[in-house]
């Protein structure tokens, strides 16, 4: 039963709401599936046991510092699990009344899981999953992106090499799915930005030569020959999404050209060397808090629930819809240490972000490139645009 | 020579000349550059310890204080030898921060651990750890020394600070990454500038010190993206009628009407401009362009860029003499 307020007691009640924030309690839950997978090409690589909740850590911690001023808390529960345990992790995050959850999968589990999470009313942000069609036919109203499509890396790519008019490109593709998809994003931006592929060639995964009993030695003499007789490039394009030859490119090449792509000068969120727009403080927090060196799906968590306190703290609600709504409007915007703000794309929940270009050591340039405009932002020159995108779940 | 000429002769050698000075710190070259304000010529350049960003002067300008960021520690020079004298607990990697009326304490923005740290500039002692917002960077204080300000860049906040307890009294809310804060010299006033948000918030501060939003200035500059129209530094001439904002990559100064609180001009100046400060007369405004390696003087009341110095490495920040 309701206590009855006395008018007073009401009127002040009345202030508060209008001109204070209301106490709020934010809770957010991380899902990583962690899928087998062969030992990666390079030790560098190998998947961190805190990979991506070390980002949801950092996350809390600024949000919660935020918070402390509005009266805004912050938790976030992290589960990880293998593909066939990913659905039952998601109900039980929904069970316990989570209703923001960042989800670290391939696209094959991501669809299910946002479904599920749709029927309980809760917004899933994609801090994984590069695919095209998610962010096209295959979208959903709950499902946000945070991480970059194909689209927008290779974009990212295609315009440092027109900037640098190297415009004859050989794409070398591996032949899993995923390699192929990533080949289709370079192939239209290639269209995109009029660079031509002068030829192509796929490099069979057959399960061999991977790092360790000397599988380099095979490497130094299988792949001079496979890259024997091209066309004539000026860059060597490298679509190898499943990581098992692309790094083995850049020295073994017959022609000596620079790679890109999936080796060599590599689209990325974020790397432990970036430094420009007060990102050192950044790498700070999170070497301090994780001792080690963050990793791209660190960032991506961390910007996903950066996303998430961001509107709380302007919106001031937790209501799922309120919040989606207020992330995708024009009120929405957030510094990710990339020296612009970040923004939604209201057509289908991607977020704009500038890519680095990173070769292993330093950023070597920052897309979109000078002189790439757009009519609403530069940052729409990468990626998706609102007409080559055919969602229509966000109408 | 008569005696009068005499006087003033040896009165200005025992002050030491007494011209202007200007002192920028130099980030990445680890270094300070010294030029005169009336030949704007370098008079010298000196060691300020690793990372030299946030600078500022005793009120009598004869101190220099330097946030030696990567050396976790406030480095204090004479301003006519250059010699350190000595060094200032400042908790770690100081960015910025101001200084008291009287020359005591410093309030200095710590920007890896969410803190405001408080120390005493006489005894050499931290009075006190103020937790404020994420990666905490722009600092003011009101003409009436009531009140510190700190602007937290990942927070997006203006922290209120009160003097006398070291409480946060006020929290307001402004856009994304705020660099720097800066009262008018009545202390009605308070201009915060958001270098990602693009905006400069202007904050009406009633008599007890309560701060309300009145509006945010925004910029444009035809041919430039608006995506680098960033505001940084801010000054304030005395009398309120014109709010300089450094636009970072705009490389471009904008100039405010403290009436209208419209833009009414902006200046060319060197590449990355991002803090400033006046000569003692307000005659000029002297800007640091990070990635230029200069500084640019503009004549404040023809509001014209009038003169560009090379200084060091990556200019960050400048101090200029009250004399």
């Amino acid at each position: 039963m309701p206590i009855p307020m006395k008018p007073l007691m009401a009127a002040a009640a009345l202030l508060m709401s209008s001109a204070m924030a209301q106490a709020l309690d934010v809770r957010a839950g991380v899902l990583r599936v962690d899928y087998d997978a062969l030992l990666p090409i390079s030790r560098y690589d190998v998947r961190p046991d805190d990979l991506a909740f070390a980002g949801a850590a950092l996350a809390d911690e600024d949000n919660a510092t935020t918070g402390s001023f509005l009266g805004h808390t912050y938790e976030t529960v992290t589960r990880a699990a293998p593909p066939e345990e990913a659905a039952a992790a998601m109900e039980a995050l929904l069970a316990d009344g989570i209703r923001f959850i960042a989800v670290d999968a391939k696209a094959s589990e991501l669809t299910d899981l946002a479904d599920k999470a749709a029927e309980a009313g809760a917004l899933v942000l994609n801090t994984r999953a590069p695919d095209v069609g998610l962010r096209s036919d295959q979208c959903r109203a709950n499902l946000l992106h945070i991480a970059p499509s194909d689209a927008m890396k290779a974009e990212a790519v295609a315009q440092f090499a027109v900037w640098k008019q190297w415009k004859r490109w050989l794409l070398i593709t591996g032949s899993n799915p995923e390699d192929r998809a990533l080949a289709d994003a370079y192939r239209r931006a290639a269209t995109k930005f009029g660079a031509t592929i002068v030829e192509e060639r796929e490099f069979e995964d057959t399960g061999g030569s991977r790092r360790t009993d000397s599988g380099h030695v095979m490497v130094q003499r299988q792949l001079p020959t496979f890259m024997q007789g091209t066309e004539s490039h000026d860059v060597v394009i490298a679509a190898d999404a499943t990581d098992y030859f692309a790094a083995y490119l850049p020295y073994h090449l017959w022609t000596p050209r620079p790679v890109m792509g999936s080796a060599g000068l590599r689209p990325v969120t974020i790397h432990a060397a970036h430094e420009a727009w007060g990102a050192t403080q950044f790498q700070n927090r999170f070497e301090a808090l994780t001792r080690r060196h963050v990793q791209e799906e660190d960032y991506n968590t961390w910007l996903a629930l950066r996303v998430l306190g961001e509107a709380v703290t302007r919106a001031n609600t937790t209501d799922p819809a309120e919040l989606e709504a207020f992330i995708l409007s024009d009120a929405f915007e957030l510094a990710a240490f990339k020296g612009q703000k970040v923004t939604f794309r209201p057509w289908n929940g991607q977020l704009r972000q500038p890519v680095l270009l990173h070769d292993g050591r330093i950023t070597v340039s920052v897309s979109p490139q000078e002189g790439f405009l757009h009519q609403t932002s530069p940052l729409d020159t990468l990626g998706l645009d609102e007409p080559e995108s055919d969602c229509t779940a966000f109408q | 020579m008569k005696h009068l000429a005499l006087t003033t002769a040896l009165l200005m050698s025992a002050t030491g000349a007494m011209a202007g000075k200007a002192f920028v710190s130099n980030e990445r070259g680890n270094t300070i550059t010294v030029v005169d304000t009336e030949s704007w010529e370098v008079l010298t350049e000196f060691d300020g310890g690793n990372r030299p960003r946030g600078i500022t002067l005793s009120p009598d300008g004869s101190l220099l204080y330097v946030c030696a960021s990567d050396d976790d520690t406030v480095r204090v020079f004479d301003t006519e030898t250059y010699e350190e004298l000595y060094t200032l607990p400042s908790g770690p990697d100081p960015e910025l921060f101001v200084i008291h009326p009287s020359g005591s304490p410093l309030y200095i923005a710590n920007e890896d651990d969410n803190l405001v740290t408080v120390t005493d500039t006489e005894s050499h002692s931290i009075l006190a750890e103020v937790p404020v917002g994420v990666e905490p960077e722009g600092m003011a204080i009101s003409p009436d020394s009531q009140w510190v300000v700190n602007t937290s860049e990942t927070t997006n906040m203006a922290h209120f600070i009160s003097t006398e307890d070291y409480q946060i009294k006020h929290n307001i809310l402004v856009d994304q990454r705020p660099r720097y804060a800066q009262y008018t010299s009545d202390g009605s006033r308070l201009f915060v500038s958001s270098e990602i948000g693009g905006t400069v918030s202007v904050i009406d501060v009633a008599e007890d010190g309560t701060p309300t939003l009145r509006q945010k200035i925004e910029f444009e500059v035809p041919g430039v993206l608006p995506e680098w129209l960033q505001p940084v530094g801010v000054k304030i001439t005395e009398d309120a009628s014109r709010i300089f904002v450094a636009l970072g990559p705009a490389n471009r100064v904008a100039v405010i009407d403290g009436a209208s609180l419209e833009v009414v001009d902006y200046i060319m100046v060197g590449q990355r401009v991002w803090q400033m400060d006046f000569t003692h007369d307000q005659k000029y405004l002297v800007t640091t362009n990070g990635n230029s390696n200069d500084i640019t003087v503009i004549d404040v009341e023809k509001e014209e860029a009038i003169k560009s110095v090379q200084v060091g490495q990556q200019p960050w920040g400048v101090a200029i003499t009250p004399y």
